[in-house]
């Protein structure tokens, strides 16, 4: 009922058909779909309740980051269904409260150990630049990622990127994702996915996958695990179709699945602009995108794009309120002023029945915190990040780091990143890979001397150790 | 320079290199309607013909109307779809844009013209379609119409159905 059919960009094509239980009812999937998207594209919107008020509660960042899908599967309560890929017969629950461990859970399986010379952790571009090059200078190593498939956000960007012809400019990020991809596929270079790294012990990885815990030692690890969207303060944000933009662009262009029939986006950042535009090219309806700022954070030529179809994009404009009973039926806007104070009597009632948050991302540094790196608050690479040398080596001497996660960027950025972190490793173990790693950070530099980048070379400053 | 920042479109007056009449007549050339300083240069690279040039990859592409042959390449490739060619073919004006929606408009077709807003103001003929890009359905259309002052304005089309 929420299949996009036809798209200009995209073919979906889906695997065989399976069927599992929610609630007591047969849904139909698709193999090698997640639970929480063959839900959601069967119609179900409501993945649990809220502990204290019982409050329904839909997904919202759809990649594995957020809390908001967690169901119970197979008895196990607080399972992130987003990511989790549906297997025949499974049992879905819709989740109350805060979810009681079952009496009887089936026995774990043993542990088991893999030593590897180098982990990365994430296989966005940074991740998969980086084992690119370890496999250029003959060091395979071992990608650990917790979604089905590899490829971050990448898979989903249909837009022409940027850039050089160097980064691939005005190819497609999808397709930049696909041809990453097939290197590392055919160059048998060993990856694991639906596998969550959960804990760094000096030189030991814990990860999960399924019932199964490994351990994983490694001497070097690379940590690129991206960013997650922003939840922002305001009535009704927790009603089910209210949803991360990001999550909005994983539905339609990953899945197939069209995230609403009509969306208002809030934020006229890069990201708010190349879904909105995206959207449209679902065939889905984009009322307008309402931004707070002034002016239009993203690049301009992406609001061009937009508004030449008609949709229209309010400056000092921000969300008031969000209604619905079970889903999102209305939302409202209001203009502010220029000290972001509320004009009374402006406010914008919007008939939608989703509304997308584009107001930022986090640089996912959990497990680096975890692990004892030194983190820093710096606003304009979007929160906590890593304190790094040049060689994006962290306070931790063995862990490196690149992408999102050290601040909030482009994927062309990421590319290099991960390879200039794999060339410092490579050059750690005593190969000779400087020439080529200062050759790339100054391509990187490069790439950062637009006026946009001013605020993010600020940032970076404040990061950089010895 | 309007608020171009605050409605996310160019006003006519605002794209400041135009070609002249003369070179229009002569055959198609490419506008540019690229006006920030973002790190992108395909526009510069795929040309053979050396018309776009740039100040590093930050720069703002400018066109040489005069070595600009209007073969369209750099209108495929460009990421933001900020490039158009403009034309004068006999008494009616032309317009090539990219175009990566559905319907894709087939060559004959009458469709609306619209503006930088999405407002319809006039109609045209389709005069040719083709797809760069033989993975998707992203074309690059080119329209005529009876009212040659709309080249300046003319930036994306519909079906009429």
């Amino acid at each position: 009922m929420r299949e996009i059919n036809i798209h200009p960009i995209l073919q979906f094509s889906h695997g065989k058909e399976l069927k599992f239980i929610f609630d007591g009812k047969t849904v139909k999937a698709y193999e090698g779909e997640t639970v929480a998207m063959a839900l959601y594209r069967s119609g179900i919107d409501i993945f649990s309740e809220s502990p204290k008020l019982h409050r329904p509660r839909g997904m919202f960042c759809a990649i594995g980051k957020c809390s908001s899908c967690m169901m119970r599967v197979n008895g196990i309560p607080n399972i992130r269904t987003c990511i989790l890929p549906v297997r025949e017969e499974m049992v879905v629950e819709k989740h109350e409260g805060f979810g009681k461990l079952p009496d009887y859970i089936e026995k774990f399986a043993e542990p088991f150990e893999i030593n590897k010379e180098v982990a990365i952790i994430g296989s966005g571009p940074a991740g998969l630049s980086a084992a690119i090059t370890f496999k250029e200078f003959g060091i395979k190593a071992l990608i650990i990622e917790e979604n089905p498939q590899l490829g971050g956000q990448l898979i989903k960007q249909t837009h022409k990127f940027f850039g050089s012809e160097k980064e691939k400019a005005g190819t497609r990020g999808f397709e930049i994702a696909q041809d990453l991809i097939k290197n590392i596929e055919n160059s048998s270079i060993d990856y694991i996915t639906n596998s969550t790294a959960f804990a760094i012990d000096e030189n030991k990885i814990g990860v999960f996958r399924d019932n199964q815990y490994m351990k994983i030692y490694t001497k070097y690890l690379l940590i690129a695990t991206g960013a997650a969207e922003k939840m922002i303060p305001f009535p009704g944000n927790d009603i089910p179709g209210v949803f991360g933009a990001g999550a909005a662009q994983t539905l339609m262009n990953v899945f197939g699945i069209k995230p609403g029939r009509s969306i208002l986006m809030i934020g006229a950042g890069n990201v708010g602009l190349i879904v909105s535009y995206q959207l449209l090219q679902a065939g889905i309806e984009v009322k307008a995108v309402v931004e707070a700022m002034p002016t239009i954070g993203g690049y301009f030529v992406h609001a061009a794009k937009l508004r030449r179809f008609g949709v229209p994009i309010l400056t000092s404009t921000t969300i008031k309120e969000v209604r619905g009973n079970l889903r999102v039926e209305k939302a409202i806007t209001i203009s502010i002023d220029k000290k972001f104070k509320e004009i009374p009597g402006t406010e914008i009632k919007w008939n939608v029945d989703t509304v997308c948050l584009s107001t930022g991302l986090i640089p996912s540094v959990n497990l680096l915190a975890q692990a004892g790196c030194k983190l820093k608050y710096v606003t304009s690479l979007g929160g906590f990040v890593p304190v790094r040398n040049k060689d994006f080596q962290t306070t931790n001497k063995n862990i490196f780091v690149a992408g999102d996660v050290i601040g909030i960027e482009e994927a062309s950025t990421a590319i290099l990143e991960g390879h200039i972190a794999a060339l410092a490793i490579l050059e750690k173990m005593g190969l000779k890979t400087k020439k080529l790693k200062m050759e790339s950070i100054k391509n990187l530099n490069n790439l950062r001397g637009s006026p946009f980048s001013k605020k993010i070379i600020e940032g970076l400053k404040e990061v950089e150790c010895e | 320079m309007s608020n171009y920042l605050k409605y996310g479109y160019l006003e006519v007056k605002d794209v400041v290199s135009f070609p002249s009449l003369k070179i229009i007549t002569k055959h198609p050339v490419v506008v540019s309607e690229c006006i920030q300083e973002i790190p992108c240069n395909p526009c510069v690279t795929s040309c053979q013909f050396q018309a776009i040039s740039m100040e590093g990859i930050n720069g703002i592409p400018v066109i040489n109307f005069e070595k600009c042959t209007g073969c369209g390449k750099c209108v495929s490739i460009c990421p933001g779809l900020a490039l158009f060619l403009v034309g004068i073919k006999g008494k009616k004006g032309l317009v090539t844009l990219p175009f990566e929606m559905l319907p894709v408009p087939l060559k004959g077709e009458k469709v609306y013209l619209l503006d930088r807003k999405g407002k319809e103001i006039g109609q045209g003929d389709v005069l040719r379609v083709i797809f760069p890009d033989k993975s998707t359905k992203s074309a690059v259309i080119t329209v005529t119409f009876d009212n040659i002052e709309l080249i300046k304005s003319v930036r994306n089309i519909r079906s009429l159905k």
